[in-house]
């Protein structure tokens, strides 16, 4: 099957790991431009999106306490936006893992191949088939580096209107399509008998609610329910379809990509970050899962009953909206309108872009499908939340965006093989043994 | 070899961790995260160790069952002690931990307690050491199949799971016992935790090879209990009761399961 390129470049996105910020809302007399600057204490959070590797905005709040006060309750809040981004990559590892283990439409050798992966794998020659996986990830890391480009250049240019469509086409593809295909798959592994009448209202549905959920408003829980499952979904298309030996170079070559893009001056998605930190604009909608949420206790305003729900966004919502919102928040005049002083509760929170909840699933995946082996998927997954773990601790260090696949990607990658080669046999014999250390 | 012995295995091997895991540590998101961290650094020790055996197995002559065991026996000892290495490295990297934590806050105290950093660090390498003995266990019990049809004992299953759920809670309290020792500079406790280790994992290993019987008779455990067990702390001390009812659950699950074959 081959993906359309608004697929590709959905999961190009991602990869990136940023701070957010709870949202500023600007006070009723400022107007929108001259607020933002202020920055004092609120700044309103620009969603790091998406895009593969948007490290996006990457600013904390900063609070208008000094800085130690700033450290402590970075540090206070550190370990609950930690385990707030285990349980969702942890979720999405599951679905993943259960899918390859019962469904096993995942792990057959198909002979049709994504088309950023032209070359064969040949089993039968070592040589020819390491090389082939070069050069089928060199097909793929150029695409995505080709795709990103286009998209820093279309942001730069300010063609949002491309940029959106383009979002909402591949969001289509994975909520209606995928889904459908996963739907259907699942039934013959039970042998549920289903009827079409039936199944297109269940997808009519789900596809729906997924694409209000995700490019507009919804339940905060709702809307990181569906990223949880467009990520599964789009992480068993690549289990599928990407070539065994190519899939672990890609995994490499996409971490190393992810480093350079973000850190380097030069790097497309630092140049993103950038851009949209000038313009102070979210960066990109629906690509980017987010953790927090804001609430905001005590300011009802009964001139307005439908403001409830605009603070009750989540920050996924689309910038397009963001904006009407501002304009409508002026328009209206005292909508929202906020102090420190007041009783305001905010939970900032932290993104982790689609991307790397996609990439860390490819890799416990493709561990629970080689091989009968459990340890192997365990180890791989206590690697990459450990690597999560310590990427945020570098976030909370360094107070900016950062790639969040390289290290998880890296302990991962050794832990599969070393427990694949070396530790698999071990316990493999102490279990026949029943030695117990 | 049903759902219901992958259920009921399930369940002994890993529903006291489970229950530990719901109702002290769940809450507490830092906890978790020592949880997880402890159970990486018994990855490691684990793939350290199991580098070093497979060295030595293809260094060695694969044919003779005799040293290949004896290797393995090799492997189970030296595994045992570079976990305890490992804890000890995680003891030293949770002490600085906490330093960092406090000297930033503005409470003179930290978060967490070394206390309950040890016993939630010995859960971690409980959880993680009993999920590496147990899963590919479980996976094969759902499966179709006869335990022991060719002369084997038929509980396997049900020893695996007894011993996977003695082995996690005695990493448990080896893991209170280790940093308390290493607390107040008492050598000799983190001596003892390290032989009763090694005396655990060579126990299985020695009854389950031998055919001539080694009984440890019961009368000797709370020796061994009151002897690990005198250290200051009340704490340690309830620990090591627990430790020596485990093991005194240990070895009679031992030799239920000797009998038997």
């Amino acid at each position: 099957m081959n993906t359309s390129d608004s697929e590709e470049d959905s999961y190009n996105e991602r990869s990136a790991l940023v701070q957010c910020e709870s949202p500023t809302i600007p006070s009723y007399n400022q107007d929108h431009d001259v607020s933002l600057p202020q920055q004092t204490d609120t700044k309103r959070r620009r969603p790091v999106s998406s895009g593969l590797d948007e490290p996006g905005p990457v600013e904390r709040e900063r609070a208008s306490t000094p800085d130690g006060e700033e450290e402590e309750l970075t540090l206070k809040y550190g370990a609950k936006h930690v385990i707030m981004l285990f349980v969702p990559v942890t979720l999405c590892m599951v679905v993943v893992v259960a899918t390859i283990k019962s469904v096993s439409f995942y792990t057959e050798k198909s002979s049709q191949r994504l088309i950023y992966t032209p070359f064969e794998e040949d089993p039968n020659s070592v040589g020819q088939r390491l090389l082939n996986s070069f050069l089928n990830t060199i097909v793929m890391i150029s695409v995505i580096v080709f795709m990103t480009i286009i998209l820093v250049v279309l942001y730069k240019y300010r063609c949002y209107k491309v940029i959106h469509g383009w979002l909402i086409l591949s969001s289509l593809m994975l909520l209606f399509w995928f889904s459908f295909m996963y739907l259907g798959e699942v039934f013959k592994t039970y042998n549920v008998a289903m009827d079409y009448p039936t199944l297109v209202m269940i997808i009519w549905n789900f596809g729906v609610v997924g694409m209000i959920c995700i490019h507009w408003k919804g339940p905060l829980r709702l809307q990181q329910a569906y990223l949880i499952v467009i990520s599964a979904l789009m992480a068993l298309i690549f289990i599928k379809y990407l070539p065994e030996w190519s899939a672990w170079v890609i995994l490499g070559a996409i971490s190393i990509y992810d480093l350079i893009a973000v850190l380097c001056p030069k790097g497309p998605l630092r140049m993103l970050v950038e851009t949209a930190q000038e313009r102070n604009e979210p960066i990109f909608p629906a690509l980017i899962y987010s953790s927090a949420m804001v609430w905001m206790v005590g300011m009802a305003d009964s001139s307005n009953p439908g403001s409830a729900d605009g603070r009750r966004r989540n920050e996924g919502g689309a910038r397009a909206q963001e904006e009407e919102e501002s304009e409508d928040d002026a328009a209206h005049g005292g909508r929202r309108r906020y102090s420190a002083e007041e009783d305001l509760e905010e939970d900032r929170g932290v993104k982790l872009g689609l991307g790397d909840f996609i990439f860390y699933s490819v890799l416990v995946g493709k561990a629970a499908a080689t091989g009968g082996d459990w340890n192997t998927t365990l180890a791989c997954f206590v690697a990459i939340l450990i690597g999560l773990c310590l990427t945020l601790l570098l976030l909370a260090i360094f107070k900016k965006a950062l790639p969040a696949l390289p290290i998880s990607i890296t302990f991962g990658l050794v832990f599969y093989f070393s427990t694949d080669n070396l530790v698999r046999p071990f316990m493999d014999s102490l279990a026949a043994h029943q030695y117990y250390i | 070899m049903t759902v219901a012995v992958f259920f009921g295995c399930a369940f002994i091997a890993f529903g006291p961790a489970f229950s530990l895991f719901v109702f002290t540590i769940a809450r507490d998101p830092l906890r978790v995260i020592i949880l997880i961290a402890g159970a990486f650094f018994w990855l490691l020790s684990l793939l350290l160790s199991s580098l070093v055996w497979f060295i030595s197995i293809k260094a060695s002559n694969s044919q003779d069952l005799r040293l290949q065991r004896d290797l393995l026996i090799f492997g189970v000892f030296f595994s045992v002690l570079l976990q305890e290495v490992f804890r000890f490295a995680y003891y030293r990297l949770l002490r600085k931990a906490t330093e960092g934590l406090a000297a930033i806050s503005d409470e003179d105290t930290s978060a967490i307690s070394v206390r309950q950093m040890a016993y939630v660090a010995g859960l971690g390498f409980g959880i993680m050491s009993g999920a590496f003995s147990m899963i590919n266990v479980l996976s094969d019990s759902l499966g179709p199949g006869t335990v022991g049809i060719f002369g084997d004992s038929q509980y396997y299953f049900i020893t695996a799971a007894l011993m996977t759920l003695a082995l996690t809670l005695l990493h448990t309290f080896w893991g209170v016992l280790f940093f308390e020792g290493c607390e107040k500079s008492r050598w000799w406790v983190i001596a003892a935790v390290v032989s009763l280790h090694l005396l655990v994992a060579g126990l299985v290993s020695f009854t389950w090879t031998h055919t001539f019987t080694v009984h440890i008779h019961p009368s000797h455990q709370p020796q061994v209990s009151s002897g690990s067990g005198d250290v200051s702390s009340g704490c340690s001390r309830r620990a090591s009761h627990y430790q020596s009812i485990t093991l005194l659950f240990h070895f009679h699950t031992h030799r239920s399961g000797y009998l038997s074959l």
